[in-house]
Order: structure tokens, then sequence, then C-alpha cells
């Protein structure tokens, strides 16, 4: 019995061992591929010349970084206000007393308009012109504004995500919830939303990624952030490198948060009992 | 990684081919419009010049974003360069770019590029530009009532909240000349700068001098050209030159035919033209 576990085990051993060679060579043969093959190409000359300048990437590097301070701050104050906006939109959905019927009307709307329009163009609407609208210039700064539109954007997906995780939670568990003399917002606060949490992480932390990105967006009614400063160098410049450099930074941040999201989701799966098949 | 001495021979023989390949292929139906000149007939297209300019064009430098007119700064230019060349109206297209267009690597869409592009040094070094066809000063547009009306020095627009254009040399002026203490504002392009205006988001914006006149007079109600910085008050002056593909056969035609249209007086009249109400906006001096 032990000796057909045993061998058993050293089977799967093998077997594994032979998957991390065979990846290790495809791996290999493509890369390889890659590092021979594109520099044979004519043009390759002056791509390298225009995208990979090692004087300009020096040169622009310490200017990208300081800039992307500013990404991060954005992205820093905004997070909060979307998951706040967003909570608050999925529950007014979630809602079932025929007397809010407007809320419940305004949430779809609500979802409906702002995750149906491109945030470059809610950027250019908002940051533009409400300011317009005869505001001082302490609030007219498109910082601002340029945050509320994240917030507005990002809250209406958002708040898809959170309905979904609290559609996903049987309605088994809020009748359990009830029976025992719950209210309905004790059920929703106690039972059903910690359930849901826990389901939407991994989609959550790819909406955030995705965030990370689109706040370079507001550099487009002024501000001078990593986008925008990658855009001055490049000019200056008449060279690409700025945007392999401000590439760079930008994975610099959003590869850990992905590799977050990934082992989540696989934390989710192992949790649920989901099968692995190779 | 480097490459092998016989490799560094082979590929540009190659590229060199394909092009020899590109331009047998292409109709010898537009005739011999060039004047026999080797450098003039060496454009994209056989018998014809393709001219790019941006998407919109903006006035005065092409009238009505329509360039085959001939109307407008630039177009007037482009078909007096293009005379010059040996193309006569017939034989010159006209494609859009943007500024990204024309400096990234590989093959081109245009042989010669217009949109105020100001002549730099790094500029130069991946892209080919021709003599200049235009000398602008820098000029300050701002609403009535700005933190920047009545300024007579750069000491005046220390704390002006500034905006400009991505990439031009109005952008460069702010920061490397007038230096204020906020950091300007930038924008894609000038109607940002414009939108920033009205929306009380910056006190003053800087354009090149025709554009500051035309976004003044016509785009922004109750704006002005402040001012504007000559050369010989120790201001940054914008030289634009056409943009062709590095070392361009071409490069050295175009600048025969800007020497020539320069020389006999027709720059200046084409300039007399569309330019003509530029000397009237008030002087601010640097130094």
């Amino acid at each position: 019995m032990s000796d057909r576990s045993t061998r058993r085990e050293r089977y799967e051993r093998a077997r594994r061992r032979r998957s991390v060679a065979i990846a290790t060579i495809s791996t290999i043969a493509v890369v390889g591929a890659l590092v021979i093959l594109v520099p044979l190409t004519p043009g390759w000359e002056r791509v390298r010349q225009a995208f990979f300048d090692g004087d300009v990437f020096v040169e622009t590097f310490p200017g990208l970084l300081s800039a992307f301070w500013l990404d991060v701050q954005i992205l820093l104050w905004s997070t909060p206000f979307i998951l706040i906006v967003s909570l608050l939109i999925a529950l007014a959905r979630n809602t079932r007393s025929p007397a809010l019927f407007p809320l419940r009307a305004f949430a779809v709307i609500y979802t409906d308009v702002l995750r149906g329009i491109p945030v470059i163009l809610l950027v250019f609407l908002i940051g533009f012109g409400v300011p317009a609208l005869g505001l001082s210039r302490t609030w007219a700064n498109p910082l601002i504004w340029g945050s509320v539109t994240l917030v507005l954007s990002y809250s209406a997906y958002t708040a898809e995500i959170i309905r979904a995780g609290i559609d996903a939670v049987h309605e088994s568990q809020r009748a359990g919830a009830r029976s025992l003399g719950m209210t309905s917002s004790q059920t929703m606060r106690s039972v059903v939303l910690p359930q849901a949490y826990r389901k939407i992480v991994p989609p959550m932390m790819n909406t955030f990624v995705s965030l990370q990105k689109d706040v370079a967006l507001v550099s487009l009614i002024g501000p001078v952030e990593i986008l925008r400063q990658a855009g001055i160098d490049k000019a200056t410049y008449a060279n690409f490198t700025p945007y392999v450099a401000a590439s760079l930074i930008f994975l610099a941040l959003t590869i850990p948060c992905t590799r977050l999201a990934d082992w989540a989701l696989a934390r989710q799966r192992a949790r649920t009992g989901a099968t692995t098949i190779a | 990684m480097r490459r092998s001495p016989a490799l560094r021979r082979i590929v540009p023989a190659i590229a060199v081919g394909a092009l020899v390949l590109a331009a047998c292929g292409s109709d010898d139906d537009a005739g011999e419009s060039a004047d026999g000149s080797v450098d003039c007939a060496a454009t994209i297209d056989d018998g014809v010049l393709t001219i790019a300019t941006g998407e919109p064009a903006f006035y005065p430098w092409v009238i009505d974003d329509a360039p085959e007119s001939g109307e407008g700064f630039e177009a007037a230019v482009a078909y007096a360069v293009a005379a010059e060349m040996g193309y006569d109206a017939d034989a010159v297209t006209w494609v859009r770019t943007t500024f990204d267009e024309a400096i990234q690597p590989g093959a081109k869409s245009f042989d010669i590029n217009l949109q105020q592009y100001s002549i730099t040094e790094e500029r130069a070094e991946n892209i080919d530009f021709s003599l200049p066809y235009y000398t602008s000063n820098q000029a300050i547009v701002a609403l009535e009532g700005s933190a920047a009306e009545g300024a007579a020095s750069i000491a005046d627009l220390k704390d002006v909240k500034f905006g400009a254009q991505v990439g031009t040399t109005s952008l460069a002026f702010i920061t490397d000349v007038i230096q204020p203490n906020q950091d300007p504002f930038v924008y894609d392009d000038n109607v940002g700068a414009k939108a920033a205006l009205e929306a009380n988001q910056i006190d003053a914006a800087v354009f090149d001098l025709p554009t500051a006149l035309f976004v003044s007079a016509v785009e922004i109600e109750d704006s002005s050209v402040i001012g504007q910085f000559p050369a010989e008050t120790g201001g940054d002056t914008d030289q634009f030159g056409m943009v062709l593909e590095k070392d361009s056969a071409l490069t050295s035609c175009v600048d025969a035919a800007i020497t020539t249209i320069t020389d006999n007086g027709e720059l200046a009249a084409i300039q007399q033209e569309w330019l003509a109400d530029t000397t009237g906006a008030p002087v601010i001096t640097v130094e």
C-alpha cells in the first residue's frame, strides 16, 4: 500500500520535472528567437534609436518618476471615494421597497450613463465644462474635476461588481437571516455584504489596476503627470524613449497589483474547492 | 546586441533594395514634372509632391482647413515651394499627420510636412528640417482682468498661472524664460488651452503670435494679446521649418526653393497677405 503511493509520488514528481523542463526550453526558444530576429529587421536601428535611447532615458527618467507621484496621489484620494459611491449605488440598486423605485431608477441611469461614456470624453466634459460655469480659481482646479470624473466613471463600474457580488449570495441566506428576525438592513450588513465582499475581491483588484492607468487621463485637462511629462520630453527630444521609461514606471506599480489579484483569485478557487486541470 | 559587420552592410542593402522596388512598383503616369534635378525627383510617389499638415489645420496657417485651396500662410508657402521644386499645383497631394507620425521611425507618408514645427537641435537628430520659412515671436493671450494684464516685463508675470500646448516652444518659453512660480498646465492642443482660459483654470496662455492674434480676435470673447516677446528684447523666437525624413534626398531641394522665394520677395509677400497684423501687439521685455 505504502509502496504503491510512493511509486505514484515518484511518477508525479517525474511528470512535474518534465513539465518544468518543457516550459523552460520553450521559453528560452521564444525569447532567443525574439532577441536574435528582431535586431535583424531592416528598421531595427531606427527603432532602437527612437525608442531605446540610453541618454534620453537617463535624462528624462527622474522627471518622469517625480511626475508619477501626482498619479499616485490622484489614485490614493480617488479610490476611497470610488468605494463609497459605488457601494451606495449598488445598495440603491438592491433596494426592494416599492417606495424607493426612484432611487433604483437613479442607480440604473447612473451606471448606464457613466459606464457608457469613455473616460477620456468624461474628463474633457467635466474637467472643462463644470469650471466654465464660473467657479473660483480654487474650485476650478482641474485636479479636483479630473478626480471627480474618475470617481464617477469608476464607481459606476465598481457598483456593478458589487451588485454582482450581492446577487451571487444565495437567496436562502437572506431568507434565513430574515427568519431569524433580522431587519432588511441588518441582513444586508451582517449576512449578505460580508459574503459578497469575498467574491468580488479579484474583479475589484482588476478594476484597481485599470484605474492606475486611467489616472493619466487627468493630464488632458492640464496637470502635468507622468504621461504628459513623457509627451513633453518626447517632443523635446523627438524621441519615444520617454514613453518606454513611463511604461516601465507604470509596470512597477501595476505588476505587483496584478500578481496580488491573481493570488486572491487562486486563494478563492482553492477555498471554494475548484479543481485545476492542466 | 551587436550585429556582425557583414550583416550591417547587408541590412541597409536590403532596405535600399526594397525602396528601389517600391519606387519601380509605383505608377509612372504622373509624368516628369520635376525640373530634372535628381534631388527634387526623389518623392515617395513619382512626379507627385506629397505635403502633410495637421488634422485639422488652423487659421491663419490654412484657411477653412482646406490646404488644397492654397489659402492661408502655410498652404501658400507650400505651393510656392512646390512650384520652385518643379511641381505645379496639380502635382501636389495633401495628407494629414499628427506630430508623432512625422517623427516616428520607418517609412513616411509624406515628402514634406509643415504644421508650425519649430526647429530645435534635439528634434534635428531624428528628422530633417528645411531652412525656416517663418520666424515667430511668442505671445501671451489673457482674458480681461487677468493677473497678466498690463505686464511690461517678465518680472510682472511671475505669479501668473500659465497654460500652453504640449511639445511647443511656447511651453519651453514658459518654463525656461518666464519661469513662473506655479507650474504651467499643459494641453494636447491650443483648443485645450483656450478651454482652460474660459474655465478660469489658467490666467494666460502662450502661443506663437499669429495663433495668439487669431485666438484673441475670433475664438475667445473678451480676450486680447497682452504682449509679445521679440528677439531684440531677449525673447526666444520660434523658427518654423518643414519636416522631412531624416537624411531625405529632398531636403537640399526644399532648402533651395525656400532660399529662392525668400530672396525674390515671394515669401515676404505671402507673409504680408496672410500674417499682416502681427506687428500691432504690445511688446514685453525679457531682460
